[in-house]
C-alpha cells in the first residue's frame, strides 16, 4: 500500500532523495531550494540515509563537488534555484559533456536582476541547451514522482546524462498538498542500484575524465551528447511504463488535458497547468472546446508529438513564464512553434508571457487567453503573436 | 629510511609519466612527479587538476600523461572536485560498495592563478571543510597558459602582459600575496611551503607528510617558468635554488600551527641575484631604477623576519 502523506514540494523531493539514498549530496542555500538541503541534512545527521554530505560554500563548488562524486562512481545529487543555478551555469555544461547522471531538484525562481525571490522559469531556460533532461512538475506528486523516476532515466546506458525536475518555487515548493508516496522498499528497488562503468576509484582501471578535446574529437563528443539527448525520449517513456506499474500513475512527455477534440489549446509548463486545467473544466461546461498540452519533458524536446497532439486545433496558445528578450517570443514558443513548423503544422499560435517574478497566474487571466484564442478562431487574426498577461494596466 | 634522489626515482612510480607536452626548463613537470612519487607503494591517488598549463600539456584527448585516475572539471575548482572525489570515497568505502583493501589518496593540482586567484573560494572551503585531501599549487606567478598575465601571485615590479613594464607604470605596483599564511590561517594539519631543490629532498619529504597527514593539506610549491620569467631552460634547477638561498622563497612547514623552517641559507644572499637572470626584472637593474630593487630587498627581508619569529613563536614551550 502507498503512504498517503500532505507534504510540500520541497519536503516531498527531500523524501525522493531520502528514498534515492545517494552517495554524495553537494548543496548552497538559496531561496526557495533551501529547504531540501535542510530536511536532507537532518535525514543524514539522523543516520536515515548513507550519504557524504557537503555543505559547500557555493553552487559552483556544489556542482563542481556532484561532478567529482559521480565521477568517482557515486550518486551524487544537489538542489538549487535562480542565481544557484546561474552560479552554477559553467559546471551545468561540465557535468553533461562528461556525461555524469547527476540529479537536482531544481526549485524555479526568477533569475536576478531584479532581485526577487518568487516563481518564474527563467532559471531553467538558462539551462536549456546545457545538455541536461529537464522535466517539470505540476505539483509536489509530480516533483516527488519524477524524482523517483530520475536515476533510472539518467544513469541508462544509452543516456547517461544529468538530469533536472524541475517545480514552480513557493507555488508548489512550499504548499502543502495530499501525495501519494511509494513504501520505501518498493522505492529503493524501483530505483536500484547504480554500476557505473568506468569510474575514477576503480583501481583495477584508472580513468582520466575531463580532458582537454580539441579539434580532432570534440566535434564527436558533442554528437555524442546530443544523440544521447535524442535516445532518452525513449527511455523516459520506458521507465513511465515501469512506474505506472508500480504506483498506476501515467506519465508521458506531456499530458494532453481534454486535448483529444480540442479547437482551443494552451501549452504549458508547471503549476500553470493545474489552473488550466480549471478553466478548461469551467469552459467545457459551456461547451467550449478548450484543452491543455502540459509539458513534462523539456529536454529531449518533443517536437514531433506535441506537433502531433496539437494537429487538430484551431489555435494555440504557448504560456511562457520566462522572457527571451529577443523581440520575437519565449522560449518555450519558439521551441514549439519550430517544431509544428519542422512537422508541417500550421495552426495559428500565440505567445504569452506570463507571472515573471512570481505575478500572480489566476484563473481569470487563463481565461482571458482562452477568449482571445476564440477571438483567433473566428477572425483568423493575430496582430501581435509576442504578448503579455498579468501586466499592470497601461503597462503593456 | 633517509632520502636517496637516485633510489626513490628508481623505486617510485612517476604516476606522471613522460610524453606531457609541457616546456623545457618548466618547474611543473618535476613538482608533480616528486610528489606522486610520495605515494607508498600499493596506494592509488585520484589526481584532480584545475585548468591551466598543466592540464593542459599533460592530458589532451585521447592520450594522458597520469596513469593514475585524473579528473579536471574547471579552472576555479579543482579543490572542489576533488572534495566531492573524497566525499564519494569516504561514502561508497562505508557502504562496502568500494574494496576495503584498496586505499585512495586525493590530491590536487592548480597553478596559481588557479589557487590565489579564481580559485581561492573553492580551496578555502574544501579545507575548512576537512576533506582528507592535498592541494598542491604550483606557483609560476603568473597566468602562463593564457600568456603571463598578472596574478596575486606575481611578484612586485614583474614586467606581465597585464602589468607590463612601461615608462610610466614599472611592472606590477603590488606586493606578493602570500598564500602559505593564508592557508595557515585555516589551521589546517599541515601546510609547507617548498621547490625543486637539493635532489627534491625537501618537496618530496613534505609531499609524504601532506598526503599521509590525515585531514586536508596544502602544499605552495614554487614552479618557475622559463617564459614567463625569461630564464634559459637549462637554468631551472639554479632559479630554484636562487629563490631559496636568497629567502625570496623560503622553505618551511606549519604541522599543527607549529612552523619549522626546514632550510636556512647559511649565508643569505641579496634578492638581486635571483631577480638579475629573469627577463621579467630587467628594468629593475637600469640605472635610477635602484629604489625597485631595494624595496624588493625590503620585503623578502621583512617577510623572512616574520618567518623566523613565527618559527620561534610557535616552538617555545
Amino acid at each position: 500500500m502507498s503512504i498517503r502523506e500532505r507534504l510540500s514540494g520541497n519536503e516531498a523531493s527531500a523524501i525522493a532523495m531520502k528514498q534515492i539514498n545517494p552517495d554524495v549530496v553537494a548543496a548552497f542555500p538559496i531561496t526557495p531550494s533551501t529547504e531540501i538541503p535542510q530536511y536532507f541534512s537532518t535525514f543524514v545527521s539522523n543516520g536515515k540515509v548513507d550519504t557524504e554530505f557537503i555543505a559547500v560554500e557555493s553552487e559552483h563548488s556544489a556542482m563542481s563537488a556532484c561532478i567529482g562524486a559521480e565521477a568517482a562512481g557515486a550518486r551524487a545529487m544537489t538542489a538549487t534555484s535562480s542565481n544557484g543555478l546561474a552560479f552554477m551555469w559553467e559546471m551545468i555544461y561540465i557535468a553533461s559533456s562528461c556525461r555524469l547522471p547527476i540529479v537536482m531538484p531544481l526549485v524555479n525562481r526568477t533569475l536576478s536582476g531584479p532581485l526577487n525571490i518568487h516563481n518564474d522559469h527563467s532559471d531553467a531556460m538558462g539551462i536549456r541547451d546545457a545538455g541536461w533532461i529537464m522535466l517539470f512538475s505540476e505539483n509536489n506528486q509530480e516533483a516527488y514522482d519524477n524524482l523517483i523516476m530520475a536515476h533510472r532515466i539518467a544513469e541508462h546506458k544509452d543516456v547517461c546524462l544529468p538530469l533536472a525536475v524541475c517545480q514552480d518555487g513557493f507555488i508548489t515548493s512550499h504548499s502543502i498538498e495530499n501525495i501519494e508516496l511509494i513504501e520505501d522498499d518498493k522505492a529503493k528497488e524501483f530505483i536500484g542500484k547504480y554500476h557505473p562503468e568506468h569510474y575514477l576509484l576503480n583501481a583495477k582501471e584508472p580513468i582520466a575524465v575531463g580532458p582537454m578535446d580539441l579539434q580532432a574529437y570534440h566535434f564527436e563528443h558533442k554528437y555524442q551528447q546530443a544523440n544521447a539527448m535524442r535516445n532518452a525520449k525513449k527511455v523516459i517513456l520506458e521507465v513511465a511504463k515501469d512506474f505506472e506499474k508500480l504506483t498506476g500513475r501515467k506519465y508521458g512527455l506531456f499530458e494532453e488535458y481534454k486535448l483529444e477534440d480540442a479547437e482551443i489549446a494552451i501549452v504549458c509548463m508547471n503549476s500553470t497547468a493545474g489552473t488550466t486545467k480549471d478553466v478548461v473544466d469551467s469552459l467545457r461546461e459551456k461547451g467550449i472546446k478548450a484543452g491543455l498540452l502540459k509539458l513534462r519533458v523539456f529536454r529531449p524536446f518533443p517536437a514531433e508529438e506535441i506537433a502531433k497532439a496539437l494537429q487538430n486545433v484551431k489555435a494555440v496558445a504557448v504560456l511562457d513564464k520566462a522572457d527571451s528578450l529577443n523581440a520575437c517570443g519565449g522560449p518555450l514558443f519558439t521551441d514549439v512553434t519550430s517544431g509544428m513548423y519542422v512537422n508541417n503544422l500550421n495552426v495559428p499560435t500565440v505567445n504569452y508571457i506570463y507571472g515573471l517574478g512570481g505575478r500572480d497566474t489566476t484563473a481569470k487571466d487563463i481565461l482571458g487567453v482562452y477568449n482571445d484564442l476564440q477571438e483567433i478562431v473566428k477572425t483568423g487574426n493575430i496582430d501581435n503573436p509576442y504578448r503579455y498577461f498579468g501586466l499592470k494596466r497601461g503597462e503593456k | 629510511m633517509a632520502y636517496n634522489v637516485k633510489e626513490v626515482v628508481a623505486t617510485k612510480p612517476a604516476v606522471f609519466e613522460s610524453g606531457h607536452r609541457m616546456c623545457a626548463g618548466c618547474g611543473a613537470p618535476p613538482v608533480a612527479r616528486m610528489v606522486m612519487r610520495a605515494l607508498k607503494e600499493g596506494d592509488h591517488a585520484v589526481v584532480a587538476n584545475a585548468t591551466g598549463c598543466m592540464e593542459v600539456s599533460t592530458c589532451i584527448y585521447p592520450y594522458t600523461s597520469w596513469s593514475s585516475s585524473y579528473i579536471h572539471s574547471a579552472f576555479e575548482c579543482a579543490a572542489a572536485t576533488c572534495s566531492g572525489v573524497e566525499a564519494a570515497y569516504k561514502a561508497m568505502l562505508r557502504q562496502g560498495k568500494l574494496p576495503q583493501d584498496e586505499h585512495f589518496k586525493f590530491i590536487a593540482f592548480g597553478g596559481d592563478g588557479g589557487t590565489y586567484d579564481i580559485g581561492l573560494q573553492s580551496l578555502s572551503a574544501a579545507m575548512e571543510r576537512g576533506h582528507d585531501m592535498t592541494y598542491v599549487c604550483y606557483d609560476n606567478g603568473a597566468y602562463m597558459n593564457t600568456g603571463i598575465q598578472r596574478s596575486s601571485a606575481t611578484p612586485h615590479f614583474a614586467d606581465t602582459t597585464t602589468s607590463p613594464a612601461g615608462e610610466v607604470i614599472p611592472g606590477k605596483m603590488q606586493i606578493r600575496k602570500d598564500l602559505t599564511e593564508i592557508m595557515e590561517a585555516h589551521h589546517l594539519p599541515y601546510v609547507a611551503q617548498t621547490a625543486g631543490y637539493m635532489n627534491f629532498k625537501d618537496l618530496y619529504e613534505k609531499a609524504e607528510k601532506a598526503i599521509y597527514t590525515e585531514g586536508p593539506t596544502f602544499l605552495n610549491v614554487l614552479a618557475p617558468c622559463p617564459r614567463g620569467w625569461g630564464y634559459p631552460t637549462d637554468m631551472l634547477t639554479q632559479i630554484n635554488k636562487l629563490a631559496v638561498e636568497t629567502c625570496y622563497w623560503p622553505l618551511y612547514e606549519i604541522e599543527n600551527g607549529k612552523y619549522k623552517i626546514t632550510y636556512k641559507p647559511a649565508k643569505k644572499l641579496p634578492v638581486e641575484e635571483f631577480l638579475r637572470p629573469q627577463r621579467r626584472f630587467k628594468h629593475l637593474f637600469k640605472p635610477g631604477n635602484e629604489w625597485m630593487l631595494e624595496t624588493f630587498q625590503k620585503e623578502v627581508d621583512k617577510r623572512w623576519e616574520e618567518l623566523l619569529k613565527l618559527e620561534e613563536m610557535t616552538n617555545k614551550e
